[in-house]
């Protein structure tokens, strides 16, 4: 891992790491790739990946409408509204 | 120089569900804005999905209908970007096991060679929601209404050749999933979409071109435009040595051109991973089968059966099939009438749809119902009444919702089909025209003809015709 | 008062001694005196607790009340409470007021418990000394230079000092033990899809669950009836019904096999393991058979749990963008300046780190490498346990490998993970586990952990229950903070 995957990580995820800070973010992370890394001690391959603690399958709910609570509720923690819409700075297509 | 195009579709049809894919919110279209999204649609913290099972029917509804693989098992993943139409800052969808897998479609191109098209797979995902630019200078508002919206995406191998030859295709996939009434086809109101993935290659070479996408286009005949117009831009970069840009593009309708997003390419690295608010979706071969003997006959099966068993004209067969609840109207009159075929097709192509359409009205208004319809046809076939007083009968039906018989009852339109009724009218204007019996004697025997009309024209038409000609022609001898 | 357990609490309430809003009042009491050096409360709940005690004291004076009516509790400011602050520990969220009850709070609220107040913790539960709280650390009350651990620090020390009776915590990768251990208190961690994860704010989702934290496994047992349960809400819930965890409090652990995985033991401080070592013939004591065993893959826990933990909260974590809810940055120029500096200030240094780090292990070219693997290692380590529980019926830890530290000592984000060695396996299983006071090393609290098969809570509680019936560590209060009596 290098500076430019910590940028474009901080991009991916939409955080600006100060340049001051980014060294500190590198080396850290760095840190913490090298310790996962121990993971690679031990062969795999015939392991499959465990997404879920327990092996179920998804529930399925009925096909049944709820109204929603209302609107200037479910708004109510929106900083910037107007008639209903939130609004986010112009977005270009 | 010459090119092969090369088109891929990704159809996006909304499966008519009632609620949400994940969500208890509505999905009904044109709700005031917000007033269909929940907190789970708004994504606030700590809310989960919860799969509706209807999204899942659906799905297997299109697997069984197109004979693609329905797989046992699929995963939904979690697609993360960043959108202000998109809550979560991700779609749940899938991606490395869809719900429906591989599958082929055949279509009749534009040049009336059968060509198969391979469906790659159809998978299960949410709609985003809506940004609207308009009423607002520096900002975009953000309706989240549509958010949720169940949405199955039918991807197409690359195997379509021309803008038409897609459009054939999409249409098959229109017709069909509106047959199978899982989605309600509404392309004004975004419920079926079309992305074509389109590039070029030099004719004949097999190695595939770089090629873009062209997001959201909701009419045929868009797709066809933006295909034809994509190709042709790409044609004249390809032909003055440049490469084409891997990229999105959007068609504008208004100019007739495609054009960049730039927005939607910063971050193409989407780090798929299954969604672990939810589980495997584990479908057993027994709720397939159930889904399958629920199912009607697929639109395809059942337009050979009409053709090839019903004797049916193509262009008849065709109409008839475009909805699923026009075909089982016209079997079950056949069923409950021990009708022909032909005569029923007939006259729900000709009398009934020719009504609808005078009227401006749908299918759905026809509120003359099966039986109604089967006697009406039955009482030609026993020769109560004519096909001329039918009609008549017929429009009063339309108009009046009244039974035929009570019809035919009422104001008196039964047939003459009484030997000695007719003998006795017959005999009557024989005597009457005894010229036109001696032009007859005298082998004009195309004189029957005035005859006939004149015993019709007594009998206000309710004469049996055949009866009449025979009778006359015993008389007249 | 505050030292009191439920079943007492209960008795007074229904013997009229006490009525429920007296009872919530002395808490609140003790809470706003002693919160200002604790910090174990983001927001103390006087009004709402009053008028909750109210309806409490009508359903006992009709004799409709349950054994938990009136008994006041705290909560971890992750769980969502409608109309009421849930800033989840973080700038992100500090005005965020939701407008739905998280289901394991409606569940307490339905048994008539009392929320005191919301407890403090490491911001989005991402941490293990309760110093990435937004809210400021909270101090251990054993030693207030010691961090109480995390995150669920605010509801360990609330329930430590005596600030509540009992506390719900949440759990996902030690949460609710680590900090149990560090302040001396009965911590567990439910069977992963026990207790709903609806309205409860997503860090790790395979990993997070919701449990209780108490002075005794059995007021845990009783509090955790409560709080568990099938939500249809949560696609992850368990529909397995809940078996009664008091009926079995008090069963005959003899003859039953406890295994010491000597992976947990092998590096363990002398003291620490002298210490367990002879709590164990406690155990031995009431008929248990003690015998050792192997969980080879534990040294890959923590790494798997880390690449897991962090790509799941880089995505849980992505719908914090101002537009919403929660913070949002000042004068944006553009839409992606809206993303980014919302997200820059209202994060802190640990939360980013780890969205960080989950990127980068899901972005392309690194899933399988490390996501995929960490999945793998993950299916390893359950099948250790898998193994371990064909041989006996339980398992016994440490909590934790060390006491509580001092505040900063840990400054190396890598050091402070390790703190996490010992509960993180049993996250990654799904395993339900409980830590235990197993007495003092230099003053401060030791915790041991039992870990059981899937579901089998009521075996963890009646296993503490039994070693608390004829132990004391558990009723050790701290000198820290004085124990005043009103009744």
């Amino acid at each position: 891992m290098n500076i430019d995957d910590v940028r474009l990580s901080a991009d991916l995820s939409k955080i600006t790491i100060d340049d001051k800070k980014i060294d500190s973010y590198l080396t850290d992370m760095q840190d913490i790739l090298k310790f996962i890394e121990q993971m690679n001690a031990i062969d795999t391959d015939n392991i499959t990946p465990m997404a879920h603690p327990f092996d179920l399958s998804q529930r399925l709910r009925e096909d049944k409408a709820v109204a929603q609570i209302d609107r200037q509720i479910l708004q109510s923690n929106a900083k910037n509204i107007e008639n209903g819409l939130f609004l986010v700075p112009k977005v270009i297509e | 120089m010459k090119y092969d195009v090369v088109i891929g579709l990704e159809i996006h049809a909304q499966l008519n569900t009632e609620s949400k894919i994940f969500s208890l919110s509505p999905t009904r279209f044109g709700a005031d804005v917000n007033t269909q999204a929940n907190e789970v649609d708004l994504a606030m913290p700590g809310v989960l999905p919860v799969l509706n099972e209807q999204a899942v029917i659906k799905a297997i509804k299109f697997g069984i209908a197109t004979d693609c693989k329905i797989n046992n098992r699929s995963i939904f993943e979690r697609k993360n970007y960043f959108y202000p139409d998109l809550p979560k800052a991700y779609q749940i969808s899938q991606f490395e096991y869809p719900i429906v897998g591989a599958g082929i479609l055949e279509i009749t191109n534009e040049k009336n060679e059968l060509k198969n098209i391979g469906i790659t797979r159809a998978h299960l995902e949410e709609d985003a929601g809506k940004s609207l630019h308009e009423n607002f200078t520096k900002h975009s508002g953000i309706d989240l209404n549509r958010a949720g919206t169940p949405l199955l995406e039918i991807v197409s191998d690359p195997d379509l050749s021309s803008a038409k030859e897609a459009v054939i295709y999409a249409k098959k996939i229109h017709a069909l999933v509106v047959y199978i009434e899982i989605c309600d086809g509404n392309m004004q109101e975004g419920s079926f979409r079309c992305d074509a993935n389109v590039s070029l290659k030099p004719r004949g070479t097999k190695e595939l071109g770089i090629r873009s996408e062209i997001k959201n286009i909701n009419s045929f005949k868009f797709l066809e435009k933006a295909i034809n117009y994509e190709i042709n831009r790409q044609e004249n970069i390809l032909d003055d040595g440049g490469r084409v840009v891997q990229e999105t593009r959007l068609y504008d309708a208004d100019k007739n051109e495609t054009r960049s997003m730039r927005s939607k390419e910063e971050s193409n690295d989407y780090r798929y991973f299954p969604d672990p608010d939810l589980l495997p979706v584990i479908i057993d071969n027994k709720l397939i089968q159930n889904i399958k003997d629920k199912m009607p006959e697929s639109p395809y099966n059942r337009l050979k059966r009409f053709i090839d068993d019903l004797d049916l004209k193509e262009e008849d067969a065709n109409l008839l099939c475009s909805d699923i609840k026009i075909a089982d109207y016209f079997e079950n009159i056949i069923k409950i009438g021990n009708l022909k075929p032909k005569l029923v097709a007939n006259w729900i192509i000709v009398e009934l749809m020719g009504i609808i359409n005078k009227n401006n009205k749908k299918w759905q208004d026809n509120k003359i119902n099966e039986q109604d319809f089967a006697t009406l046809l039955q009482r030609i076939t026993d020769n109560t009444i004519s096909g001329k007083i039918a009609k008549q009968v017929f429009a009063v039906m339309w108009d009046k919702g009244d039974k035929p018989d009570n019809i035919i009852k009422k104001e008196g339109l039964q047939q003459l089909d009484n030997d000695d009724e007719i003998k006795s009218i017959i005999t009557d204007i024989i005597n009457k025209n005894p010229a036109q019996v001696q032009q007859y004697k005298d082998g004009k025997h195309k004189i029957i003809g005035f005859f006939v009309g004149q015993i019709m024209q007594q009998t206000k038409g309710k004469a049996n015709p055949a009866k009449v000609q025979e009778i006359l022609k015993q008389q007249l001898s | 008062m505050h030292t009191k357990s439920i079943k007492e609490l209960h008795k007074l309430l229904t013997d009229k001694k006490i009525s429920a809003v007296e009872l919530a009042q002395h808490f609140i009491d003790r809470a706003l005196k002693h919160n200002p050096s604790l910090n174990c409360y983001i927001n103390i709940l006087s009004d709402e607790a009053k008028q909750q005690a109210k309806i409490a004291d009508d359903k006992i004076f009709k004799k409709e009340g349950s054994l938990l009516t009136g008994i006041p509790f705290a909560l971890k400011d992750i769980f969502c409470t409608s109309d009421m602050l849930t800033t989840c520990g973080s700038k992100m969220l500090s005005d965020f007021i939701p407008p739905y009850d998280a289901t394991a709070y409606k569940n307490l609220k339905s048994s008539d418990m009392v929320l005191l107040g919301k407890t403090n913790m490491d911001e989005f539960a991402m941490g293990s000394s309760n110093e990435n709280s937004f809210f400021g650390c909270v101090q251990n009350p054993w030693d207030l230079d010691c961090v109480p651990g995390g995150s669920s620090g605010g509801s360990a020390v609330a329930v430590a000092g005596g600030l509540s009776p009992v506390a719900i915590g949440t759990d996902t990768g030690g949460s609710i033990r680590q900090p149990a251990s560090f302040c001396g208190i009965t911590g567990i961690k439910p069977t992963y899809g026990r207790v709903s994860r609806y309205g409860m704010i997503a860090f790790a989702s395979s990993l997070d669950q919701g449990g209780v934290m108490a002075k005794s496994a059995e007021d845990c047992a009783y509090v955790l009836q409560s709080l568990s349960g099938y939500d249809k809400k949560d696609s992850t819930s368990m529909p397995e019904d809940v078996p009664s965890y008091t009926e079995s409090l008090n069963n005959s652990i003899k003859g039953k096999k406890i295994g010491l995985p000597t992976e947990y033991f092998a590096n363990l401080d002398d003291d620490l393991k002298q210490i367990i070592t002879t709590q164990i013939k406690e155990f031995e004591k009431l008929g248990a058979i003690i015998v050792d065993i192997s969980l080879p893959h534990t040294d890959l826990s923590v790494p798997a749990y880390y690449v897991i933990s962090s790509a799941e909260c880089s995505s849980n974590l992505a719908r914090y963008d101002g537009v919403r809810y929660g913070y949002s940055a000042k004068n944006p120029k553009n839409l992606e300046d809206l993303y980014l500096k919302t997200r820059t200030e209202g994060f802190g240094d640990e939360v980013k780190r780890r969205i960080l780090i989950g990127t980068y292990t899901l972005s392309a070219g690194y899933y399988d490498a490390y996501y995929i693997k960490a999945q793998k290692i993950r299916h390893l380590i359950a099948d250790d346990f898998n193994q371990a529980f064909a041989q006996v019926d339980i398992l016994l830890t440490p909590t934790t490998p060390t006491t509580a530290f001092k505040k900063g000592d840990k400054q190396n984000p890598l050091e402070m993970y390790l703190s996490d060695i010992y509960t993180v396996a049993v996250n990654l299983s799904g395993l339900p586990a409980i830590s235990i006071p197993a007495g003092f090393h230099q003053k401060m609290p030791v915790g041991m952990q039992l870990i059981s098969p899937a579901f089998c809570e009521h075996r963890l509680l009646n296993f503490a229950h039994m070693y608390q019936a004829q132990t004391d560590h558990h009723l050790q209060t701290p000198s820290q903070v004085p124990q005043e009596k009103i009744l």
